[in-house]
């Protein structure tokens, strides 16, 4: 540690003001910062003298990230396997997972690394750390079957119009990694929808057995005939409830384990990362919703009407959407109330979405970022009721 | 039949929202949202002028300009048609409209009055209003339908524009690149904001 820190004394000049590599020194300030610790004090109030600084606060939701990914990188191997009929071990199955996986994780951090670090360059200022989220969290949201190029296109477009046209971290209005993935979700629809595209199948060397649909769980509550009940017809396809809790489905890579993401949200509230005020607003407000939805299936009704709201939770990217996006601390809502607000808009959205529009089986993503729209509203009006409250009071 | 006149109106707001489906009416959305309380004065008169213009011009197309519209005045006339005027028609009646909502408010909030300024009688060159009427007719809406679809198109302007307001006086501290500050930025923001509103497209009412 100690010869390190000489290494970067040493070597600081150099990139301080008026040394011979200034033009680097967001890349140095990066490593210095990521390596040691930093003794640099923000320049204006207000000041909070806490040994949590903004990297480490990232680096937390990264660690709740890990089960959820985990599980996915074993997942996209079952599920393969699953599809050619090929019995394999822990072993190949995590490997093939991590063969599928790894190279959209490189890709996404760098060239969504190469757009941060230009910006930084250019303006003049720090690497953002929001980043090493934003890369982290993108890939999870992605099939495991994307083609990279398209991967590298959507993080450039979030990194870039999403985040750093405003400024960079903590400047945003909408979730960059959402952003990304509303991106590719309209401009290369045929790579991101369907049921195709869920299970990664090697067309040429694969065979895949007899009766495999791929559709995803939420794809086949969809297509429940009208009158059908949602629930048996997901059963006839193999879907059950402990099955979709724990994770055994097709779907986005790290979407699909409502177990593994849960464990992530407890850690993220235990280090007070995440605002558990949003997750608990998004899965009520889905709970509602979905509540309501079968109180108003007749006759008659789309199938998907009758639909139980504890299956609406743990399915496709509803967990995943209210721990680790909804919750996003910059494009979220600001206040205690608006975050109530915020995140029960969004269940109630990301519901109504899954019910009522045939477009899209799934509501979560934009449902989180019309909501990131309207979140400075819900502040604005939040705010203004307490200044209203306490001005009645001081008359 | 309410029923009806419900998803009319929640398709003209959230559905086919005539500013971020359409990109009417931009100009005076890009100007004039810079502080939330302005945007909801302009927001509410352009909801108002909407409501109103609307079946007016409902009415002046069915019993004058339509094809075989004047055939009520005189069976003679059974084979006018003066859907060539639709235009002119239409502006002349949105603005006589505008000026009525600019006296209004400026007998009832002269501060409103004065933050509008020449936005307020720009409503009347407003594309979105005049695009609320010609789809009115192009769609072939009855009275009852362009009242409730003038109201929607107008619910649908104000909402953006409001959150449009709230999100740039958010914004207000970002570190936006110089060439990008002002209209730059606030385009970008449109962009987002109409991928966001995607979210309802496709939904069948």
């Amino acid at each position: 540690m100690k010869a390190l820190e000489k290494l970067f004394d040493k070597y600081r000049p150099q990139f301080k003001k008026g040394g011979k590599y200034e033009f680097f020194f967001p890349l140095f300030e990066m490593t210095d910062t990521i390596l040691l610790w930093t003794n640099e004090r923000t320049k204006s109030g207000p000041h909070v003298r806490d040994a949590l600084d903004l990297k480490r606060f990232m680096m937390i939701v990264i660690v709740g990230l890990i089960p959820a990914t985990l599980f996915g990188i074993w997942n996209v191997g079952y599920q393969h396997y699953q599809a050619i009929g090929v019995a394999a071990s822990f072993g190949e199955l995590f490997t093939y997972g991590l063969w599928k996986f790894l190279p959209i994780l490189l890709v996404s951090y760098a060239a969504g690394g190469f757009w941060e670090v230009l910006f930084a360059l250019v303006r003049k200022h720090d690497v953002n750390e929001g980043f090493l989220v934003t890369g982290f969290l993108f890939p999870l949201v992605l099939p495991a079957t994307i083609p990279l190029w398209q991967v590298a296109v959507a993080i450039s477009f979030g990194t870039v119009i999403g985040k750093e046209v405003f400024g960079g971290t903590g400047m945003n209005i909408l979730n960059p990694a959402l952003t990304a993935r509303a991106f590719v979700f309209f401009a290369y629809p045929g790579k991101i929808s369907g049921d195709k595209v869920w299970t990664a199948i090697e067309p040429l060397k694969d065979k895949i057995i007899d009766g495999f649909s791929g559709a995803t769980p939420l794809a086949v509550a969809a297509s429940t005939p009208a009158g059908g009940n949602a629930v048996q017809h997901a059963a006839g396809a193999g879907f059950h409830f402990m099955d979709l809790f724990y994770g055994f489905y097709a779907g986005s890579i790290g979407e699909t384990s409502t177990l593994a993401i849960l464990i992530g949200a407890v850690i993220l509230i235990i280090t007070g990362v995440a605002s558990w005020r949003i997750m608990v607003a998004v899965f009520a407000g889905g709970y509602g919703a979905a509540l309501l939805f079968n109180a108003l299936a007749g006759d008659g009704a789309a199938g998907m009407f009758t639909l139980p709201a504890y299956y609406h939770l743990v399915m496709g990217g509803f967990a995943f959407g209210a721990v680790f996006m909804a919750t996003d601390p910059v494009s979220a809502a600001q206040t205690n109330t608006g975050k109530w607000v915020y995140g029960f808009l969004i269940g109630v959205l990301a519901i109504l979405i899954r019910t009522v529009n045939p477009a899209y089986p799934e509501g979560m993503m934009l449902a989180i970022l019309f909501m990131n729209l309207f979140s400075p509203l819900v502040d604005y009006y939040v705010v203004k009721a307490n200044i209203k409250r306490r001005l009645s009071r001081a008359q | 039949m309410l029923e009806h006149y419900l998803s009319l109106f929640v398709k003209a707001v959230f559905v086919e929202n005539i500013l971020l489906a359409f990109f009417l009416g931009m100009c005076s959305f890009l100007a004039v949202s810079k502080k939330v309380e302005t945007a909801i004065g302009l927001g509410l008169a352009v909801t108002f002028v909407m409501t109103i213009t609307t079946p007016v011009n409902w009415a002046i197309n069915t019993y004058l300009l339509k094809d075989g519209a004047l055939s009520w005045i005189w069976s003679g006339f059974a084979n006018v048609d003066l859907s060539f005027l639709e235009f002119i028609t239409f502006i002349a009646s949105i603005a006589a409209m505008v000026q009525l909502v600019e006296m209004v408010i400026d007998r009832f909030s002269p501060k409103l009055y004065a933050a509008l300024g020449i936005f307020l009688p720009l409503i009347a060159v407003n594309c979105a209003i005049l695009g609320a009427s010609l789809f009115m007719v192009e769609r072939d809406y009855t009275l009852g339908e362009s009242i409730v679809f003038g109201f929607g198109s107008g619910t649908g302007w104000f909402l953006a524009i409001v959150a449009m307001a709230s999100i740039r006086t958010k914004i207000r501290y970002s570190n936006v690149p110089n060439g990008l500050k002002g209209l730059g930025i606030t385009m970008l923001i449109t962009g987002l904001m109409s991928m966001a509103f995607m979210l309802f497209s496709g939904i069948q009412l």
